[in-house]
């Protein structure tokens, strides 16, 4: 149960005048395709093809080296993301306190596998490098919010309180 | 715990001083809160007549990372003419009553403050690098001028680069980033390579699971890394350097951003630096996540640009580094200790340490032990020091089982190694290494082959894919450890397990490759019962297995009070109120552990799932 909003539909409406600065910026400067690609993400939310083949024309790069370093780090995204992005730390001190059973849970809460997004778009669930918050293991982080010393229980009542807010009906589903 | 540098700071005496920690760590538990609470309560109160008539100014500071994560958030309250108090735990509903009590009426809140267990974890420590943390504001280079800043820069600056490589030589500087290599070393290597252009990199690509010492570095002081960056460009003589940073740390970013902001206007960075003719520039470079990166080869690719795979060395990047230019690199911590070495210089400096492993380390230091937090100690401390004493022992009082330290290149050491001494050469030796720092404890309910399995999976998701030992020889090392944690592994999977083991070890092209056998090779070495328990009897002896395992309620202790049926995520449990007993239904239950935490009775019980049928192993 993967996003599957028609693709074509979502890129027709790709501004690509926002990265045009972004562009200008960058121009004449050595090594500047990881920049550019994070700086482009943070604009748009996700890499769509067009936004890569733009960038590829300017930096004269082919569109088979900038996917190539895209699918190597774990951070570039092909597809949007859901409006809520929730990361379960895989660290070892996580992992060691249980946060195995938290991602398995969150992802069968939301219907989804770890790594996608719902249908609806509101929510992306993913398991994550250490976040460096060990002392608070395990731990979760929804959106720009860190909660510590996590449970099954408080993890899907965190989750719940997203549900409402996004007014999401994954539970009637 | 650094009085030295408090006492530097406190200019003057007539300051309340409020500091909490607004680390990462500190956050999670709910810092921001705290903070905004004590503006408030400070504010509110600022009409009365007690302080004002005191002349208080208030400055609430934003202190980095304080190291002792298990009580967050900590807070520090200095009131002139009273002695320094620490709370523990607090929360933004203990704040006015803080406020209230102890500054205005002068009478510490005694419930909430730190107890015994927060001098047991600072005593045995010794806080050189970590010396600020926590203790300055890391938004303020005048907090880092005061305490000695930038002081080490202007004796490099005089005694030239040639001696600042002999004082890095003679002081016994080893990497502290994972395989030790000598610092003063590598930098006369750099020094003498030819070429005008070279660089300097800051390797803050802090991958290990388990591990956020250099986070806490950039947080909390991120003009000492600076400093380090910036007298090691000027002994290899290179006008640029790069901090190359995991993008999952937006704090660490920032205030190296304005870290950098603010060296610039003071004249520490930029051209001609305090009048010595010498220029330097420092780029910070995000990274994109990808635990490959860590390794120096790697690393240099993706500030290039590319897919960050590591390269065959020679030609070692001293000589062939980032765009074919001799660069140096060095980890965070490694670079925070030049500035000591400097300043203190070299034999007071290896003062510290055993024979081979000078100074101290900084560890980040987690799991089932009742003082999480940052840790620096001398080198040669022993592991029972740092879990009993500074980590206060285990959880629950639980029994010890292994301690993990290295990472996914290190091992976990069992009881047996209790003794064994905290330097480079011995951790090696027990089959583990120093590696950046990562500590996690481990206890009785951990289960050795789920760790193993657990970094072989980490390892197998972060195989670049450029060499066939570590892409494919990892992913069958985890299919096998996968399939004993299940329950399924065969007789010959233990034989198979180990020869993989030598093959990746002997054969990979990187350090992660090279050493991603270790966790295996370890818990193989100290805990093969464990092993045997899961292939032979299909038994998780730490019952952390979920195919293993079941969870079942004991009539007689059930007292059918329903608390495991409404903490029960999945609905597993039939039962349990009106005076009917609670009875958990195999197929459901996740084992999460929810209802064995919550059981006022104990009546929930850990079992092995017998349903699984034992094998014959040699």
């Amino acid at each position: 149960m993967t996003a599957t909003v028609s693709e074509t539909k979502q890129e027709q409406k790709i501004d690509l005048a926002k990265l045009e600065d972004v562009l200008f910026h960058y121009r004449g400067f050595r090594g500047a395709l990881i920049p550019v690609l994070q700086k482009a993400q943070h604009a748009y939310g996700y890499l769509p093809r067009p936004v890569i083949e733009r960038i590829g024309e300017s930096l004269k790069l082919h569109v088979s080296d900038i996917y190539g370093v895209i699918t190597f780090y774990s951070q570039f995204r092909l597809k949007p993301q859901g409006k809520y992005v929730i990361r379960v730390c895989r660290g070892t001190a996580c992992h060691v306190k249980g946060s195995q059973t938290i991602a398995e849970k969150i992802s069968e809460k939301l219907g989804i596998e770890l790594g996608e997004t719902t249908v609806d778009l509101n929510f992306t669930a993913e398991e994550v490098a250490c976040v460096g918050a060990c002392g608070m293991a395990p731990v979760m982080t929804i959106n720009e919010e860190t909660y510590g010393l996590m449970t099954v229980g408080k993890a899907t009542e965190a989750i719940d309180g997203y549900l409402e807010k996004a007014g999401s009906n994954l539970h009637k589903e | 715990m650094s009085n030295e540098i408090k006492e530097k700071l406190i200019t003057d005496d007539s300051l309340i001083q409020i500091s909490i920690c607004l680390g990462t760590g500190g956050v999670a538990a709910g810092a921001r809160d705290v903070f905004n609470s004590f503006a408030k309560e400070l504010e509110s109160n600022q009409v009365e007549a007690v302080i004002k008539e005191r002349k208080c100014r208030h400055k609430v500071h934003q202190t980095g990372c304080r190291g002792l994560c298990a009580l967050d958030v900590l807070v520090d309250v200095l009131v002139p003419g009273m002695a320094e108090t620490s709370y523990a735990r607090v929360t933004a509903a203990m704040v006015p009553e803080i406020v209230q009590e102890h500054i205005i009426n002068k009478k510490p809140v005694e419930k909430y403050l730190v107890d015994e267990a927060h001098h047991r974890f600072f005593d045995k420590q010794k806080r050189r690098v970590l010396q600020r943390c926590g203790v300055i504001d890391p938004e303020d280079i005048n907090d880092y001028l005061a305490t000695d800043g930038y002081q080490a820069l202007a004796k490099a600056l005089r005694i030239g680069p040639e001696k600042v490589i002999d004082e890095v030589k003679t002081a016994g500087l080893r990497g502290r980033g994972g395989a030790g290599f000598p610092t003063g070393l590598k930098w006369a290597f750099c020094r003498a390579a030819e070429g005008d252009t070279k660089y300097l990199i800051c390797n803050a690509d802090e991958g290990d699971p388990g591990a956020f010492m250099d986070r806490s570095q950039l947080e909390s002081d991120p003009h000492s890394v600076l400093e380090g960056i910036i007298i090691g460009s000027y002994a290899i003589g290179a006008e640029k350097a790069f901090i190359y940073v995991r993008s999952e740390y937006p704090l660490a970013i920032e205030r190296l951003k304005i870290a950098i902001r603010q060296a610039k206007e003071k004249g520490y960075l930029g051209d001609n630096i305090l009048n010595s003719g010498f220029n330097c520039r420092i780029e910070i470079e995000k990274g994109s996540g990808a635990f490959v990166c860590g390794e120096e080869t790697a690393l240099m690719s993706s500030i290039e640009g590319n897919r960050g795979m590591p390269k065959p060395r020679p030609p070692y990047p001293a000589e062939k580094g980032l765009w074919g230019k001799p660069t140096n690199i060095n980890n965070v911590e490694t670079l925070a200790n030049v500035p000591l070495i400097i300043l203190g210089g070299a034999a007071q400096y290896a003062q510290i340490g055993t024979e081979k492993s000078k100074g101290t380390k900084v560890f980040a230091l987690t799991g089932k032990v009742n003082n999480t937090g940052l840790i620096e100690v001398p080198m040669g401390i022993t592991i029972k020091e740092i879990v009993y004493d500074i980590g206060g022992g285990i959880n629950n009082d639980k029994k010890f089982k292994a301690i993990q330290i290295g990472g996914p290149s290190g091992g976990c050491l069992g009881e047996s190694h209790l003794d064994t001494p905290i330097d480079y050469d011995s951790l090696v030796a027990a089959g583990a290494i120093m590696g950046s720092g990562g500590c996690v404890v481990m206890d009785e309910d951990t289960c050795m082959v789920d760790i193993a399995r657990y970094f072989m999976d980490f390892i197998q998701e972060e195989s670049c894919g450029k060499c066939v030992p570590c892409r494919i020889g990892t992913k069958r090392m985890l299919e096998i450890l996968t399939r004993i944690c299940d329950g399924e592994g065969v007789a010959e999977d233990l034989q198979n397990l180990e020869e993989l083991a030598k093959k990746v070890k002997n054969t990979a092209l990187c350090g992660l490759g090279q050493t991603a056998p270790n966790p295996v090779e370890s818990t193989f070495r100290y805990f093969k019962d464990e092993y045997l328990a899961h292939i032979k009897e299909k038994r998780c002896p730490a019952k952390a297995c979920k195919n293993l395992i079941k969870y079942r309620v004991t009539p007689d202790d059930c007292k059918s009070c329903a608390l495991c049926v409404k903490v029960c995520p999945s609905e597993a449990i039939l039962g349990g109120k009106k005076g009917v007993k609670a009875e958990i239904q195999n197929d459901k239950c996740i084992r999460c552990g929810a209802c064995l935490s919550k059981c006022p009775t104990k009546a929930i019980k850990v079992v092995d799932n017998d349903s699984a049928a034992a094998v014959e192993v040699k």
